[in-house]
């Protein structure tokens, strides 16, 4: 049972039974340890593990990857850290787009499918609220840069080292002054975002080498917003896309990642 | 090109120049981190503790995102510039 050359039971998502039922996406059909036609990490099949109404995306992983040892070492591998997240992400969301489900966090395995089945089955109440609260809501992701305005360049060249000095300190200046003025924008922005959203969270500000764009990230939010709601969103954005400071970036939907924090 | 790979209800005027659209392009490693990151259901108390420990997963991929890109600001907005 616990072969330790054997493979771990890796959960990607859970959903309700009757959700599945309903759904008419890529992934349906009834039965647990159905093929669900997805591939997982490590390119293993993914297939339903149900319990107490309540169904898990599982996935095979080698458990020689996943021993505390091994997943701590490989943490430090980007391109092992980077494959993984996309492919937990892969199944995630082809689930999330044919069916409501509540994503688990990276890396969640249990010995074998009967102790996933243990905890859908005393987790049932916490998953139902959870997925109750997510029904009909989607995340989005909005990140603002504000504007790189180029340094101003002394017209003529300085006249000595002081002149330059003060030109540059001005120069500093003006880019705080900058900032500060394109977060202020940015907060109302959020603020009328949040407006059509029923939950936020906040994330973090990503380095500029980071998020690809030269750009200062000024703010970086995930919203939870009613299916009915997204176009409001979506007008609320495209109205923006001329704004004299700020550019911004709505991304999504995504299956809510955002908002699931714990099972209790 | 329309936003065809879309749910029902998820397609209501959302313009693919301005969002990033799932099927339609590669979503950003440093987004997708963040909420995988930060989220998720984390089931506690069950053999993923005693095995590889969610907690220890967690600290481990932000000790290491972190080193990636230091966060310069700490959250809390304007005034910490000087």
């Amino acid at each position: 049972m616990t072969d330790p050359a054997g493979t771990l039971s890796y959960v990607y998502a859970v959903g309700r039974d009757d959700d599945h039922r309903a759904g008419n996406g890529s992934v349906t059909g009834p039965g647990a340890g159905e093929d669900t036609g997805l591939r997982g990490i490590g390119g293993h099949s993914i297939r339903w593990v149900a319990a107490a109404g309540l169904r898990a995306a599982v996935g095979d992983v080698d458990r020689a990857e996943f021993t505390e040892g091994a997943l701590e070492e490989r943490l430090e591998d980007l391109a092992w850290l980077a494959a993984t997240a996309r492919a937990h992400h892969r199944v995630v969301d082809t689930i999330g787009r044919a069916m409501l489900v509540a994503p688990l966090a990276l890396a969640t395995v249990y010995f074998d499918d009967d102790r996933v089945r243990a905890v859908l089955t005393s987790g049932r109440d916490a998953f139902d609220a959870v997925l109750g609260r997510l029904a009909g809501r989607s995340e989005f992701g909005l990140k603002i840069y504000a504007h790189r305005r180029e340094d101003r360049e002394p017209a003529d060249r300085p006249s000595s080292g002081t002149a330059y000095l003060r030109a540059r300190r001005q120069a500093l200046r003006d880019r705080e002054t900058t900032t500060e003025q394109a977060r202020a924008a940015a907060e109302e922005i959020d603020r009328a975002v949040a407006a059509v959203a029923t939950d936020t969270r906040t994330h973090r500000l990503q380095d500029a080498a980071l998020s690809g764009t030269a750009a200062e990230m000024v703010l970086n939010r995930a919203y939870l917003v009613p299916v009915e709601r997204t176009g409001e969103l979506a007008a609320l954005v495209d109205g923006l896309v001329d704004h004299p400071r700020l550019q911004l970036e709505l991304t999504g939907p995504w299956v809510p990642y955002s908002f699931v924090q714990s099972v209790p | 090109m329309s936003a065809g790979s879309l749910p029902d209800g998820l397609d209501h005027g959302l313009t693919p120049q301005s969002t990033t659209l799932f099927g339609d392009q590669e979503v950003a490693l440093v987004d997708l981190l963040d909420r995988l990151l930060a989220g998720g259901v984390v089931l506690a108390g069950d053999v993923t503790i005693s095995l590889a420990g969610v907690d220890l997963v967690r600290v481990s991929l932000r000790a290491l995102i972190t080193s990636i890109a230091p966060v310069e600001r700490p959250g809390r907005p304007g005034g910490d510039d000087g």
